[in-house]
């Protein structure tokens, strides 16, 4: 009895005591790591948005609500409304040429499958700087869309196309079109062609077939795919600031000009955080819809 | 992204080789638009290529072909100093995340029931990376620490350490617990079976892993333009304030390069996937 006993009794705690030790050698190094370098940096601008600015950079601890309180000045509110708006335009152009090209691949033949969607991403993988110049080279006063113009003699005068809000549309819509794309394709390609077939078989048409099986069925994946456009679209400071000429302000540029002009860390760190709360909200409320929209087709 | 892999086993999994082909034939039409996008995606990047080549100090007018610019790019000393910083920052975030990335992907997959550690480590893959930038410029400067490319590296291993564990987080799915208990029952150490059993299978998704944040480190704006010293600028940071102040034609040339570059590493990527896909 004993000895049976003895010889199981280690057996069964051995397991339990290494499963005990051993996660310490594995997570410990990365999660040090990324409280030092992600949480606490972080905290830290929680931190600072509550206390004044320094004189140059930096801040002065003493506590105040100022810096949340100046979000709702009319100049500040405007530049938020205003992002949410341009990315929202953004996101939708991009969903609405979006989708036509992830059909398009999902019909393709397996091998042309591969090369349409290495075509797209490839792009993706080309400096973010050098594809936002090109578009300088493009829209600029002497630039080629306004040569082609010209001798086709649709206009005589160059357009000022650089510059404009428009210009900050089209150059978020090519640098996150490709983001839009992919989760679109990888939806629509999991879609069981027999449900299509068995429509079309019932005699719908294919319009009626797309409306009522194929777009519903793919709404996670738009879904997703607006989250990924709208997400960076609204944070990104570098086009507007190259391709709209800084005329056009975003929560991005006002958050770099806070730290690099007006010094004001405490309210650049406020702007910041309001950007990422808003971002958050944004994803979750997605999480939750596209949770919604898989049980619903998988019970329905 | 992920979908991309193995192709073949798709292929097979949807193959349904009676209908594609009529689909394909009855489809015609709706190629148009995506023929359309591709003109969107590439004419830009197009005009880049075509001016590396022009003779003409002029931006906007092609004066006839010449590669004078190729010479003048590797000439330039402030971008080769961008690149050899760039490389450094990425050589280093890489190393610090492949490792950090790989041992928390194990940690989080054997140790962790449910997602907060998980969400945890992936988060800096979700968050802004302009949070993350100036998040990192105001802890340097609470920690009266010189920035400079050290600096760099730490930032940028920050999202990288996500991706890798985001990535071989999803290898470890495709993992064959059987071999890890066999090498425990044989007598083996949790280390001895960690390196010798486990490592190996992972392999692939290290090697994705490290690959994905060198690229994306390479690449990196925001993060590195808030981290580093304006003395040690990487190459992203020395386009952005030649755009800004005035670019020469070398940047065509700098970016037909760079567009190379990273068709051939594209291309490469994808029969390594297709290789690794046949193998399983």
């Amino acid at each position: 009895m004993t000895s049976t006993l003895d010889r199981k009794a280690p057996a069964v705690r051995a397991p339990r005591a290494r499963r005990g030790f051993a996660p310490v050698p594995f997570l410990a190094p990365g999660l040090v790591f990324l409280i030092a370098f992600m949480a606490i940096p972080v905290g830290l601008l929680a931190f600072y948005s509550f206390f004044k600015r320094g004189r140059f950079g930096g801040v002065v601890f003493e506590f105040t609500l100022d810096n949340w309180v100046k979000l709702f000045e009319p100049l500040y509110l405007g530049v938020i409304v205003q992002s949410v708006g341009v990315a929202l335009v953004v996101t939708l152009l991009a969903l609405l040429i979006g989708y036509p090209m992830a059909y398009a691949i999902a019909g393709l033949s397996p091998k042309w499958r591969t090369v349409a969607l290495v075509a797209i991403v490839l792009p993706f993988w080309t400096n973010f700087l050098i594809r936002t110049y090109a578009w300088i080279l493009l829209l600029n006063n002497a630039g080629w869309v306004n040569q082609w113009l010209q001798s086709l003699g649709i206009v005589d005068e160059p357009i000022a196309m650089l510059y404009t809000p428009q210009a900050i549309v089209v150059g978020l819509l090519y640098m996150y079109l490709p983001l839009m794309v992919l989760p679109l394709y990888a939806s629509l390609q999991q879609l069981d062609p027999s449900l299509r077939e068995a429509a079309t078989n019932l005699g719908a048409t294919p319009w009626r077939t797309f409306r009522t099986v194929t777009l519903p069925l793919s709404l996670p994946g738009a879904l997703t795919g607006c989250i990924f456009v709208f997400v960076p679209a609204m944070s990104n400071f570098v086009i507007p600031e190259l391709i709209g000429g800084g005329k056009t302000i975003m929560v991005g540029n006002l958050v770099r000009d806070q730290f690099f002009e007006a010094r004001d860390w405490p309210f650049g760190a406020t702007l910041a955080l309001v950007l990422t709360i808003m971002l958050v909200l944004v994803i979750l409320v997605q999480s939750a819809v596209s949770r919604r929209l898989t049980e619903g087709s998988r019970r329905g | 992204m992920a979908d991309t892999g193995n192709p073949p086993t798709t292929a097979m999994r949807e193959a349904d080789p009676a209908s594609a082909p009529r689909a394909v034939r009855k489809a015609r039409g709706i190629l148009v638009p995506l023929w359309l996008g591709y003109a969107f995606l590439y004419l830009p990047i197009l005009v880049v290529v075509i001016m590396s080549f022009n003779d003409s100090e002029n931006l906007f007018v092609w004066r006839g072909f010449s590669l004078r610019w190729y010479p003048e790019l590797f000439a330039d000393e402030q971008i080769m100093q961008g690149l050899a910083n760039t490389l450094v920052v990425a050589a280093g975030a890489t190393a610090i995340a492949t490792v950090l990335g790989t041992l928390l992907a194990y940690g989080i997959q054997k140790y962790t029931r449910g997602g907060l550690i998980r969400a945890f480590a992936i988060a800096p893959a979700i968050l802004p990376d302009l949070l993350l930038g100036i998040g990192l410029l105001t802890f340097f400067s609470l920690l009266s620490l010189t920035l400079g490319l050290h600096s760099a590296i730490l930032a940028h291993a920050v999202f990288a350490t996500a991706f890798v564990t985001a990535i071989v987080l999803a290898r470890m799915a495709s993992l064959d617990q059987s071999l890890e208990e066999a090498s425990r029952d044989l007598g083996a150490g949790p280390v001895r079976t960690f390196m010798r059993v486990t490592l190996p299978q992972l392999a692939p998704g290290i090697v994705a892993g490290a690959l994905l944040a060198f690229t994306l480190s390479i690449d990196e704006f925001v993060i590195a333009f808030f981290t580093t010293a304006p003395t040690q600028p990487t190459l992203p940071i020395v386009i952005y304030s030649m755009v800004r102040f005035g670019v020469t034609p070398e940047v065509n040339a700098l970016a037909t390069i760079l567009l190379l570059v990273s068709i051939v590493t594209v291309i490469a990527a994808q029969r390594l996937t297709r290789l690794t896909g046949t193998v399983k």
